[in-house]
């Protein structure tokens, strides 16, 4: 997916793409709104988070010249203000979807999900490898005549695959893609997951094969 | 809410007894004015009429054979009749002696000169009397004598009608008293009307309109306007600075806080060893409170500033809570837990929308947080009475005999806490929230017995 | 009745009394029971005039009874001004000495119910208070003037007098001013009003006239033939006399006619304020109510006069009154009275 991220803190900025961009996602950086309107207006983008204090005014001033200019791509508020004062005025604006800093990435991801779901993004995001046909958006899964849909974290973890197929995941690295700190999350679930995605992917010519003592795999039969 | 006023004193009341006190002043003024002013009148015309008399009477007065003799015109007396029925008494002397008359009328002891009428006030017969004496000169035997007459009348007849016009002057005054009075209060009124126009239109406003005063005003008032208007744009400024001050704070905190976990992240997908795996997660860990508690604190804040001056304008429970429900759905998805909204229709209440939202999302994402996996939140919006909740009710296994008032407190927190990240003050701001919209939290344990619920009730508008 | 019996035994005593004091008294009368307490009234009226009146009060009044003093006008005045005997009440026919008593304080006010029926000429100072009106007029034989000659106006009576002078010569009879305070006030009245008046007594004066005391000696010589006309007559006597009425013609002018008021004054002297006052009531509720009361002595009540359209005037109270009562000018008046009428 294509992302445009407004925000003018260097190293957040560059944390978030360094994420986004392991995730497989092209993302374009705008550090303020004058470069954000320029890239916004080349490029259409599948999603856009926009921070509100940046440097040359306000992130609801490009939100508003946004919906003005009947831009339909959806947008995501990044902000670090009080909830309280901010809220209603974003959702006023136009944004989709408001996130406070700090985030977990994980939410962050979910909150994407959700949106560009709301959205009824499109199904230029459809994934195939092998047989398998995997629409995130939707969140289903399909080989063979056969649809099934994917709850959350099975979802999450077959994307994690299907980012990068045929490289092994270290238990450990799953549980940070796959849980926020906040929960505790364990290699056994990891396992749980693994076990249940591989139920789904019975008989689709695609599976995930244990690499004993590093990890998983996901490879074609 | 309303502080107490220091009063001293009403300027109404001041006003009116000042102008009624005045015109109490005025009227006595008027009534001993002309008591004074008729009195003399009275006194002037009486004293005319006696002077006509006993000039008619000295007319009468002729030398006849040598002698002095009086004819009496019936009317010198018989007009001192027609003015009042008083006592009329009269002398005629020369200087041999009293020629006829009242010898004994105790006037003009002393000779008295042509053209120079004498008036007198004495007392005669036990009544007191008014005289006047008159003098002229007649040739009697070839030589001059000077023959005096007096006449006096008694004053009673003057004393009626000087009570009598002490009654009108009375009278005269006690109604300029009671039409200046009467004035008065409508002066007094009326001149405070702008004030207390002024005064409702004020406390008309809602508690977040602080626009300038515009109305008209007189020109007496206009300082007291000015300040005032200068006494909103400093409010209105102070007010500004605080959400300012409050919203800056939390960028201030927030920003590094996230470029530090955002890159923590990061380099956890990085790293391999497992101790430094762990610090990491350690670090983002306490990240993830501090910034929680910053966050926390500074919507206390807001809230409180919030609270202070409620907004009261119709908000629809059902609408928020769903709209809430449905954007923390992607969280509640996160952890495999079902989010789930339910409502029997629409409940309104009046409030501040915001205020609101910041309630039931801090109770929403208690439940989210302390929920494990799999499990299930309920959001209800239900009309009970002449109340509207909103209720969240999880499935984290509840209260075990805890002090749920306790919880609503700042900083404490629940048993089953654990290790979840959390500051204690999401239920103290869903408290304050709905105390403010003069409602209340209610916490509990889940009739299923599998969790809590939290009940946030408002009176219905 | 018990009270004529009582005062005629009584009235010998009266003499008795009336020549130690320094006025004249012509009679004396104690009415009601002899324990009595005495309201005592001096007065120019005759007893039997008054009789009914007192009766009534009397009446009313068990406890009290009245001694009841008869002199003429000026003894009335000598007798207060004396003040030897401490009478409660003066009633005279003379208007000027009752105002010259109320003027020179031997009179105290009185003011009730009674009192306000009066209309305002009918008192002064609430000290005098009329009770009667009665006219001055000119009473006629009845026989002489038989043929009706018009005699309405002092002028017809001038006439008359002029044409036929040798027919009323002695025959024409007047008050004595000198005697007489009731005549003096006529007198000085009609002089006040009219010339005509002194015309009148020239012609009158012309003609050997005959001087009278009263009204009564006057009203009987008419009715006897010793005179035809007589002048300044009161019409209350006159008409009262019905045994005369035959005989006599009375006639009020037309031009004017006085009315005298008979008033009451309360003496300062007197022994029974209370019961003084209660008297004055009488006399003023039985002249002034409407219709008057039953027993009220004159053929006309006060009101019947009321009428400022009418040529009957009354008097006038007040200090006017005391003028004619100056020496000096009473004198004047006297002496041009009497060269009017003795000129001849």
């Amino acid at each position: 997916m294509r992302f445009l991220l407004v925000e003018d803190n260097e190293s957040l900025a560059k944390a978030v793409l360094d994420r986004l961009r392991l995730d497989g996602h092209v993302v374009d950086h705008a550090p303020d709104v004058s470069t954000a309107s320029a890239f916004s207006g080349t490029t259409d983008y599948d999603l856009i988070l926009l921070d509100i204090m940046l440097p040359d005014g306000d992130g609801r001033s490009f939100l508003k010249a946004h919906r003005e200019n009947r831009k339909e791509t959806p947008v995501i508020v990044l902000t670090a203000r009080s909830e309280v004062s901010d809220r209603v005025g974003m959702l006023d604006l136009g944004a989709d979807d408001y996130i406070t800093k700090p985030f977990d990435f994980s939410e962050l991801e979910a909150r994407c999900r959700a949106v560009l779901r709301r959205r009824g993004g499109g199904s230029s995001n459809l994934r195939r490898f092998g047989n398998l046909q995997f629409d995130p958006m939707a969140g289903t899964l399909s080989a063979g005549g056969r649809t099934v849909a994917l709850r959350n974290r099975e979802l999450r973890l077959l994307e994690v695959f299907l980012n990068a197929p045929d490289r092994i995941f270290s238990k450990p690295n799953l549980v940070d893609r796959l849980f926020s700190y906040d929960e505790e999350g364990s290699e056994n679930a990891i396992e749980v997951y693994v076990a249940r995605l591989r139920k789904h992917l019975a008989g689709s010519g695609v599976q995930i094969t244990t690499v004993r003592g590093l990890g998983y795999r996901l490879s074609l039969e | 809410m309303s502080a107490a006023v220091n009063v001293s004193g009403s300027l109404r009341r001041r006003l009116l007894l000042q102008l009624v006190g005045s015109a109490a002043l005025l009227a006595a003024v008027l009534f001993f004015a002309v008591l004074g002013f008729v009195r003399t009148v009275a006194e002037e015309s009486h004293d005319r009429i006696l002077l006509a008399s006993a000039t008619s009477i000295l007319d009468s007065v002729s030398v006849q054979a040598g002698e002095i003799t009086a004819d009496i015109p019936y009317a010198a007396l018989s007009m001192l009749g027609n003015v009042s029925d008083d006592r009329v008494f009269y002398r005629i002397a020369s200087p041999a002696g009293v020629l006829t008359g009242y010898a004994d009328l105790p006037v003009a002891e002393e000779p008295v000169q042509p053209r120079q009428p004498l008036f007198e006030t004495a007392a005669y017969k036990g009544e007191a009397i008014r005289a006047v004496t008159v003098s002229r000169r007649l040739a009697a035997q070839g030589a001059p004598v000077a023959v005096q007459v007096s006449v006096a009348q008694t004053r009673t007849g003057q004393a009626a009608l000087l009570e009598q016009l002490f009654r009108s002057a009375l009278f005269l005054g006690v109604g300029f008293f009671v039409l200046a009075s009467g004035l008065a209060v409508w002066a007094a009124q009326s001149s405070i009307t702008p004030l207390r126009s002024l005064t409702e239109a004020i406390s008309r406003r809602g508690p977040k309109d602080l626009r300038p005063v515009t109305r008209p005003v007189p020109a007496e008032m206009s300082p007291l306007v000015l300040s005032l208007n200068s006494f909103i744009r400093r409010l209105q400024a102070s007010l500004a600075r605080s959400e300012d001050f409050i919203a800056e704070a939390a960028h201030r905190v927030r920003t590094p806080l996230a470029t530090v976990r955002a890159q923590a992240e990061v380099t956890l997908m990085r790293v391999e060893n497992e101790d430094n795996r762990a610090s990491l997660r350690e670090m983002i860990r306490a990240i993830d409170e501090s910034s929680r508690a910053a966050g926390q604190l500074l919507d206390h804040a807001m809230v409180s500033f919030r609270t202070d001056s409620l907004e009261r304008q119709e908000v629809n429970l059902t609408a928020l809570a769903r709209d809430l429900a449905e954007r923390l759905q992607p969280v509640a998805e996160l952890k495999d837990i079902g989010l789930h909204f339910q409502s029997d229709g629409d409940v309104s209440i009046k409030g501040d929308a915001i205020l609101l939202q910041n309630a039931v999302r801090n109770i929403l994402d208690n439940a989210i947080k302390y929920s494990g996996r799999d499990r299930t939140v309920r959001v209800r919006t239900v009309r009970n009475g002449g109340w509207g909740n909103i209720e969240v009710e999880d499935e984290a296994g509840g209260f075990a005999g805890e002090d749920t008032e306790a919880l609503t407190r700042r900083f404490v927190r629940g048993a089953n806490a654990g290790e979840t990240i959390g500051s204690g003050l999401g239920l103290t701001i869903a408290r304050e929230v709905a105390e403010a919209h003069g409602g209340r939290l209610i916490i509990e344990n889940s009739q299923t017995g599998a969790g809590a619920c939290v009940t946030l009730c408002f009176p219905l508008c | 009745m018990r009270h004529a019996l009582f005062s005629a035994l009584l009235t010998l005593l009266a003499f008795a009394a009336a020549a130690a004091a320094g006025f004249e008294v012509e009679e004396r009368h104690w009415i009601g029971p002899e324990d009595g307490t005495p309201l005592r009234v001096i007065s120019t009226t005759d007893t039997a005039i008054l009789e009914p009146l007192i009766g009534s009060f009397l009446e009313e009044h068990p406890e009290a009874a009245i001694e009841y003093t008869v002199a003429n006008s000026s003894e009335v005045m000598k007798a207060v001004l004396e003040g030897q005997e401490p009478f409660d009440v003066a009633l005279s026919s003379a208007m000027d000495l009752q105002t010259k008593l109320a003027n020179d304080g031997f009179t105290r006010p009185h003011r009730s119910a009674a009192t306000a029926l009066i209309p305002e000429w009918g008192e002064w100072r609430s000290h005098v208070f009329a009770f009667s009106l009665e006219p001055a007029s000119i009473v006629v034989s009845a026989a002489a003037f038989s043929g009706g000659e018009a005699l309405r106006t002092r002028q017809d009576l001038i006439s008359l007098l002029r044409a036929e002078p040798e027919r009323f010569r002695g025959k024409v009879g007047t008050y004595d001013v000198s005697l007489s305070g009731l005549g003096y006030l006529f007198a000085t009245q009609d002089a006040r009003t009219s010339e005509t008046y002194w015309r009148l007594m020239e012609v009158i004066g012309s003609l050997d006239p005959q001087l009278f005391c009263c009204s009564s000696s006057m009203i009987e010589s008419v009715a006897s033939g010793e005179i035809l006309v007589a002048y300044n007559v009161l019409g209350s006597y006159a008409r009262a006399r019905r045994d005369l009425a035959d005989k006599i013609i009375v006639i009020d002018p037309e031009d004017y006619t006085h009315l005298m008021m008979r008033s009451a004054v309360l003496l300062k002297g007197g022994r029974q304020p209370g019961l003084a006052r209660s008297f004055a009531d009488h006399l003023a509720a039985a002249a002034w109510s409407q219709p008057p009361a039953a027993n009220y002595p004159f053929a006309q009540p006060p009101v019947a006069f009321v009428d400022s359209a009418s040529p009957k005037r009354p008097i006038q109270l007040g200090p006017g009154l005391l003028v004619y009562l100056d020496a000096e000018k009473r004198r004047r008046f006297m002496a041009e009275w009497f060269s009017a009428v003795r000129k001849h």
